[in-house]
């Protein structure tokens, strides 16, 4: 008798806990220490901002890859204990790992045309859309210079009428 | 001109295709250019595995051309390649520095014992402070310094008899190194 409600007590129970169990496994359970709040804010920032160097497209924060806990580790001794700055982070992991670690790639000789080639197709689109619109005003008419001239003055006639 | 314009679709369409085909051939993905080509290798202080008293810097890589593999014994792959390393050992006089990368001592040095060491020095990484300042993000990986500790060349992943033959050994014949000098090179330099 009593055994009933009590599962159905519980199965809410875990119902309601089920975003909690969500939320923790989206975020990796390190347990650094910092000194306030701000640190905190700032590592946390940090780690979803860089990509792991293992993983296709992950960054720090979701990667469970060892070297993935290794800069989360090493991005905590730069904020926490070597008080560097955001910056400073950026560019103490960009040079030993390179722009691959970057989500936003710097524009340099080496990848120019990721930035580029995109406007350059987009570019071209326009080009070819204008030129067909164009070329299609042309040519549906279907009439040489001379019935084009005998069409406007029909159309200036009818709507002189007209009014 | 208006059929030709017609296959202009088609033809932007192609370039993608084969732009697409060479970037997926070019399995660039496994290969994370390193961020230290022709910079200098990192400054550090590790201790040798086999002698923790003894503590080995970057100075001590200077002089001469040298090999820098990291491995573990953790990494199946550094097994299927410490054949061709321990050839080069012996074939060749290029220093080769071991950085045993995250692992247990204990278990690198039975590992040593068993398969055979090809390193004139193996440095203890076990926390992989030294991985991170040299952008290591797996093993193996093998990074080729010149005599003035500047990185010339990054392998990631296995060094095997086709790597060794087409990318490090003309690498370091432009270094300066003798093939197949002493056979007995595995003493410390």
């Amino acid at each position: 008798m009593i055994r009933y409600p009590l599962r159905k007590l519980s199965s809410w129970l875990l119902l309601a806990l089920l975003p909690a169990t969500v939320a923790l496994g989206a975020s990796q359970i390190d347990t650094f220490q910092f000194a306030d709040d701000v640190e905190k804010r700032r590592y946390r920032a940090l780690i979803e901002e860089f990509r792991c160097p293992k993983c296709l497209n992950t960054n720090l924060a979701g990667s469970d890859a060892p070297i993935a806990q290794d800069l989360r580790k090493t991005v905590h001794r730069l904020v926490a204990v070597e008080g560097m700055s955001d910056q400073e982070v950026r560019d103490y992991l960009q040079a030993r790992y390179g722009d691959f670690v970057l989500y936003d790639p710097p524009f340099n000789t080496r990848t120019w045309y990721i930035w580029l080639v995109p406007i350059g197709l987009g570019l071209l689109a326009l080009f070819v859309l204008y030129r067909l619109q164009h070329s299609a005003r042309v040519e549906h008419s279907g009439l040489d210079d001379e019935q084009q001239k005998r069409l406007q003055s029909i159309v200036a006639a009818k709507t002189d009428t007209g009014n | 001109m208006s059929r030709v314009s017609l296959y202009i679709p088609l033809g932007v369409f192609a370039v993608i295709m084969g732009l697409g085909y060479i970037g997926f051939d070019l399995g660039a993905r496994d290969e994370l250019p390193s961020a230290l080509i022709n910079k200098p290798f990192p400054e550090f202080s590790a201790r040798l595995l086999e002698d923790p008293d003894r503590a080995i810097t970057r100075a001590d890589l200077l002089g001469r051309p040298a090999m820098v593999n990291v491995w573990a014994t953790w990494c199946p792959t550094c097994l299927s390649e410490h054949e061709e390393l321990m050839r080069i050992a012996r074939d060749t006089d290029i220093v080769i520095v071991g950085v045993n990368y995250k692992d247990r001592p204990a278990k690198a040095l039975q590992w040593l014992a068993q398969y055979g060491n090809p390193y004139d020095w193996v440095l203890d990484d076990r926390d992989g402070l030294l991985g991170i300042e040299m952008g290591v993000y797996g093993a193996p990986e093998t990074f080729l310094l010149n005599a003035a500790g500047e990185v010339v060349y990054k392998r990631v992943g296995d060094v095997n008899p086709r790597i060794w033959r087409d990318e490090l050994e003309p690498r370091f014949r432009q270094l300066g190194v003798t093939q197949s000098a002493t056979p007995e090179s595995q003493n410390s330099p």
